[in-house]
């Protein structure tokens, strides 16, 4: 008899981020702190209002999101390279 | 013993009750409105702690699924386009192993629409990973009820008691309710090994990859079969306490007959009248009630009906395959040199006279059958 049960946390254990295909990668000269990008992103992955963004890539999964709303265009999305059988950066 | 004459829905209800159900959720719907009208009143008069009053059957079984994960004993009753409503969370149920009792009051499936009685409504609902026990009259849909609390908890896998709508569900007739006190001795107190508790939460249910999820589906598939045993355990067990025996399959006249028709429900009941008055002919006929249809009992139908020519008589279809019961008792019986036919229809609560039956009987005598039954145009 098994029973499909799971303590709290699995949302920290799985690194989304393993999904992703593309990576937003940030130009921080360009970069005005407006924070849109921080409050856009659904993963919480791109760190506090007032500073720039700080991509944390365990968890992002690649959307773009924040690429597409940058007032600036500061972030592009750059084609995800993993080496084989590691999915870690 | 007392035997009452009542609705069989009020005694329905009132086994469930003397079962210690702590939950019910149940929406109305024709027919199986009257259990839940019986549960309502016997909820208001203190029988039992809970009653939800839902706005659908997706919140019933949704409701009665998150009682039983948080420990308590749950039962509802549902029927037809009800039933079909519920059918993604009957899945979540059995997969999540909890073992919530429904009774089912069979009935057709729009469109066109129809609320009489067939077994449609169940047998869609066949891979659901639910048992699935079929009742041919009153106070074998009283005992199951009972039983099937016994059977489900035990196994883990929710079930549903299916009997026949109107038929079972509105008629008056004699029935034993057993004694509130017997009851609560036979049923041994819920015990889900892995409830919901706030001060120590978990998720049921989990989200599997790949490398994880068929070994549930496996173990509940190979469970299901294993619970056959069970059945017969519990109906052993109900026996020597209640004095109504009850097993897999009901055989009557089957040991030496050369034709046998098999079915499930309360059609059950001509037929045997049928094969009573042919025997009486000298004609060598038996019938069997299919009482569990999941888990399929495949080897005692193996053991008690190989080498005969068999027929299943069905009260649904599978538009544009074969149906359900027959494709099942073909292949229990098809390596044991059996002839298996089939007469599926009786849908939407058409009637059989014995007459048809009587037919089918003589038609076995010349091959292999595969008909309509009570067809108005597509005759045999």
């Amino acid at each position: 008899m098994k029973f499909a049960v799971s303590k709290p946390g699995t949302t920290v254990a799985i690194k989304t981020g393993e999904w992703r295909s593309q990576k937003p990668v940030v130009d921080m000269t360009k970069c005005i702190k407006c924070a849109t990008c921080q409050n856009y992103c659904p993963e919480g992955c791109m760190g506090v209002p007032g500073q720039c963004p700080q991509v944390d890539y365990d968890y992002c999964k690649g959307c773009g999101l924040c690429a597409n709303e940058c007032p600036v265009k500061c972030i592009k999305m750059e084609q995800e390279i993993k080496s084989v059988g590691k999915n870690k950066q | 013993m007392v035997v009452r004459t009542m609705n069989y829905s009020a005694a329905i209800a009132e086994a469930a009750s003397y079962c210690k159900v702590d939950v019910v959720a149940s929406y109305p719907i024709t027919p199986s409105t009257p259990i839940t009208h019986e549960l309502n009143k016997i909820y208001v008069n203190g029988g039992f702690p809970r009653f939800i009053t839902v706005e659908a059957e997706f919140s019933a079984i949704s409701s009665l699924l998150g009682a039983s994960a948080a420990g308590a004993r749950t039962f509802s009753a549902t029927c037809g386009q009800g039933l079909m409503l519920m059918h993604e969370a009957l899945f979540s149920t059995s997969g999540m192993r909890l073992p919530v009792v429904m009774a089912v009051a069979n009935r057709a499936i729009s469109s066109p629409l129809n609320i009489w009685a067939d077994e449609q409504d169940s047998m869609c609902q066949r891979d659901s990973g639910w048992i699935q026990l079929y009742c041919k009259n009153g106070q074998e849909a009283v005992d199951t009820v009972i039983q099937a609390f016994k059977i489900a908890e035990k196994a883990m896998i929710p079930a549903m008691v299916c009997l026949d709508g109107f038929y079972l569900t509105h008629s008056v007739g004699q029935v034993d309710v057993p004694d509130k006190d017997k009851v609560a001795a036979f049923l041994p107190p819920y015990n889900n090994p892995y409830v919901l508790d706030p001060q120590n939460p978990m998720t049921v249910g989990a989200y599997t990859v790949p490398a994880d999820y068929q070994d549930f589906r496996e173990d509940l598939s190979i469970d299901l079969d294993a619970s056959t045993k069970i059945i017969e355990e519990v109906g052993n067990e109900f026996c020597s306490t209640f004095g109504r025996e009850y097993g897999l399959v009901e055989y009557h006249n089957c040991r030496d007959a050369d034709r046998v028709i098999i079915t499930l429900g309360c059609v059950y009941n001509t037929i045997e009248k049928v094969v009573d008055n042919l025997r009486a002919k000298g004609e060598k006929v038996g019938v069997a009630h299919l009482r569990s249809f999941r888990p399929f009992p495949a080897d005692n139908l193996r053991a008690n009906l190989g080498g005969k020519h068999v027929l299943v008589v069905e009260r649904d279809i599978s538009p544009g395959g074969v149906p359900p019961v027959y494709a099942e008792v073909s292949e229990a019986l098809c390596s044991r040199g059996s002839t298996v036919s089939v007469a599926a229809g009786l849908l939407g609560g058409r009637e059989a006279k014995q007459s048809d039956f009587e037919q089918l009987f003589e038609k076995m005598k010349q091959g292999k059958v595969k008909a309509w039954l009570c067809s108005k145009e597509n005759k045999m």
